[in-house]
């Protein structure tokens, strides 16, 4: 294989890892514009989702009807979490509920350990998508391009969603003044709650589909939390075309530093959002909307 | 308003006005007596309970007063420990001079960082100095010469005083005793001058303090640079004590470990951080030799704080006092 080669698989490697990271910054994002608040079990509900979808592809024998059951659990799980946690904390400055979240995350990290143990857990590809295809003379398995357009499309959707339609305008609406979107007789905290659960739910969804690739263990919560963290500070925090410009950036950077600089592959990552954050103290982008 | 400041004063008790300062000479004292009648494995207990009261303390300085929250302050700590500790081991293990080298590091670390992060405010604040200090983690690992890798850095000697003095548990325990009071008082007195007036006020309100015509951004950054500076204090400490150092010192989660400490503790006050490093330090080691799902527990009793005791230990003290007063 070619230099050239190579370096092009690299490429689409980082950016089927960049559009993973675009679902969970998306989420995050989303969670952020409308309530203010860093969920910093982020990267714990990721992890939830894959280890979910490790167990449930090997019970229910189908990869499909697993990732259906897995995002269902996982959005089950951050209603109890946004109920029992956040709701009663409305009121209360923004900073006690991000450290719930992080109270949260420490819980969910030590659970999974003792559940699952400290080992990688590993997943199988989708019956569909397990060969490896060729793409401008690189062979990569097909499920990598999958991730990929699945990234696309609901960078898509979000931005219709958001754009288009009516929740989507409610939803906007609600991260410019809260109050003036409750007085007009919408019910601000059914809204809170769903755009929660929406971006946990993506969270999971993350996990599952991210784990054929990264497979699963105790620890990678925070791992992905602080990627996910990077992705949305070098973003603009609250901006969705940030969030994918910035995932795109951080994937690639990742993946190709850790093939041509592997003992520098972390430093690189710091030193670009150092670089951006001091270059633009808010991010690339300003903030929009969710 | 300082004359109002001052009136207010007058008029409150001399116990009220000193609490803090009457608790902490009050621990020390008790603590004092604890080599004289306890164990050699509590002179470590408590020797490991100060060095991190005092790492807690700084940063609940920066928390509790200008409301600075950092997720970087492992840094100030490691490079204090590294510092400390390759000069002990390469130069010299004289303890003012290893505490002065990693006091003086420390400082610096904390002035570049400080200059760098403090142009943004809030969450971006966090991250800026989550991903500056993350830097520092990384270097530390990969500058082997020095700091010995991943391994860490072994072999560190027990400091020793101009040749007066080499310390062993009980003596090290009570210079680590003197210079968590110091630490203490330095604080105190920093947040009752009127330097200190104006952190309150820039925690309270930046933009009228601005309006008045103070330029927020040097109070920050000199509070900044002093809490580095005596979190690599304690950082030294740790490393003379364990006689090693690891990145895994300078790691985010030992940030997130102080973090939890303040809150536990109370921010806001200057005791209750210092209180909070020994509850959450008790209460992993204890749990420790009984279970292996401390960092669960952990995580439990600190979402507990936040839900019903926001203002931690020091603010359930403190309402109990009112209390009984009344």
């Amino acid at each position: 294989m070619s230099e050239i080669q190579t370096l092009a698989t690299h490429m689409l490697n980082g950016l089927a890892y960049g559009f993973l990271l675009f679902i969970l910054a998306a989420g995050l994002s989303l969670i952020f514009g409308m309530m203010d608040v860093i969920n910093l079990s982020h990267g714990s509900f990721y992890l939830v989702g894959g280890f979910l979808g490790v167990g449930l592809v090997d019970d229910l024998g189908n990869w499909w009807l697993a990732l259906a059951v897995s995002v269902g659990i996982v959005a089950v799980l951050g209603l109890i979490a946004e109920i029992s946690l956040l709701r009663p904390m409305y009121n209360r400055d923004h900073l006690d509920q991000i450290l719930l979240t992080f109270g949260l995350a420490l819980i969910i990290e030590d659970a999974s350990e003792w559940l699952f143990g400290t080992t990688i857990q590993s997943m199988s590809y989708p019956r569909l998508f397990s060969e490896t295809v060729e793409v401008f003379g690189v062979v990569i398995p097909s499920y990598r391009l999958i991730v990929i357009f699945v990234g696309l499309l609901l960078a898509g959707a979000l931005y219709l969603l958001l754009e288009r339609t009516r929740i989507g305008s409610i939803i906007r609406a609600g991260v410019s003044d809260r109050e003036m979107v409750s007085a007009l007789g919408f019910n601000i905290t059914a809204i809170f709650g769903g755009v929660f659960v929406c971006g946990l739910a993506l969270a999971g969804f993350a996990g599952f589909i991210g784990t054929p690739i990264l497979g699963v263990y105790s620890g990678l919560d925070f791992e992905i939390l602080i990627l996910t963290l990077i992705v949305v500070v070098v973003g603009g925090l609250g901006s969705l075309t940030g969030a994918l410009w910035a995932s795109l950036l951080i994937g690639l950077t990742q993946i190709l530093g850790q093939a041509y600089f592997p003992s520098f592959a972390s430093l690189i990552i710091y030193l670009v959002m150092a670089v951006v954050l001091l270059v633009r103290p808010q991010g690339l982008f300003q903030r929009r909307y969710a | 308003m300082a004359t109002q400041a001052e009136s207010g004063r007058k008029t409150q008790s001399f116990v009220s006005v000193h609490a803090g300062t009457i608790a902490v000479l009050a621990g020390a004292l008790l603590l004092a007596i604890v080599p004289l009648v306890g164990s050699r494995y509590y002179v470590s207990v408590f020797t490991q309970i100060l060095i991190l009261s005092i790492f807690a303390l700084s940063l609940g300085f920066l928390m509790g007063f200008p409301k600075l929250i950092s997720l970087g302050h492992a840094a100030f700590f490691g490079v204090g420990a590294y510092a400390a500790g390759i000069f002990a081991t390469r130069v010299d293990p004289n303890v003012v001079l290893t505490l002065g080298v990693a006091l003086a590091l420390s400082l610096l670390l904390a002035l570049v960082i400080g200059v760098l992060s403090l142009r943004s405010t809030g969450i971006y604040f966090l991250m800026i100095t989550l991903a500056l200090a993350q830097l520092v983690y990384v270097a530390s690992q990969q500058w082997e010469s020095l700091t010995g890798g991943t391994n860490g850095l072994v072999g560190i000697p027990r400091p020793e005083l101009f040749g007066l003095l080499r310390f062993d548990r009980t003596t090290f325990f009570y210079l680590v005793l003197l210079l968590a009071v110091l630490s203490y008082l330095l604080f105190r007195t920093l947040v009752r001058s009127p330097f200190g007036r104006i952190l309150i006020g820039i925690g309270s309100n930046e933009q009228r303090m601005r309006a008045i015509g103070y330029s927020p951004r040097s109070y920050k950054l000199t509070a900044f640079v002093v809490a580095g500076a005596v979190a690599g204090l304690s950082g030294a400490l740790w490393a003379h004590f364990n006689g090693i150092v690891t990145p895994e010192d300078l790691h985010w989660s030992h940030s997130a470990e102080a973090l939890i400490m303040v809150i536990a503790g109370g921010a806001g006050t200057l005791i209750g951080p210092m209180l909070g490093a020994a509850l959450i330090w008790l209460l992993e080691s204890a749990l420790q030799s009984y279970t292996d799902r401390s960092t669960m527990i952990t995580g439990i009793v600190f979402i507990l704080f936040v839900f019903f005791a926001r203002n931690g230990i020091a603010g359930i003290a403190q309402s109990a006092w009112e209390r009984v007063r009344r």
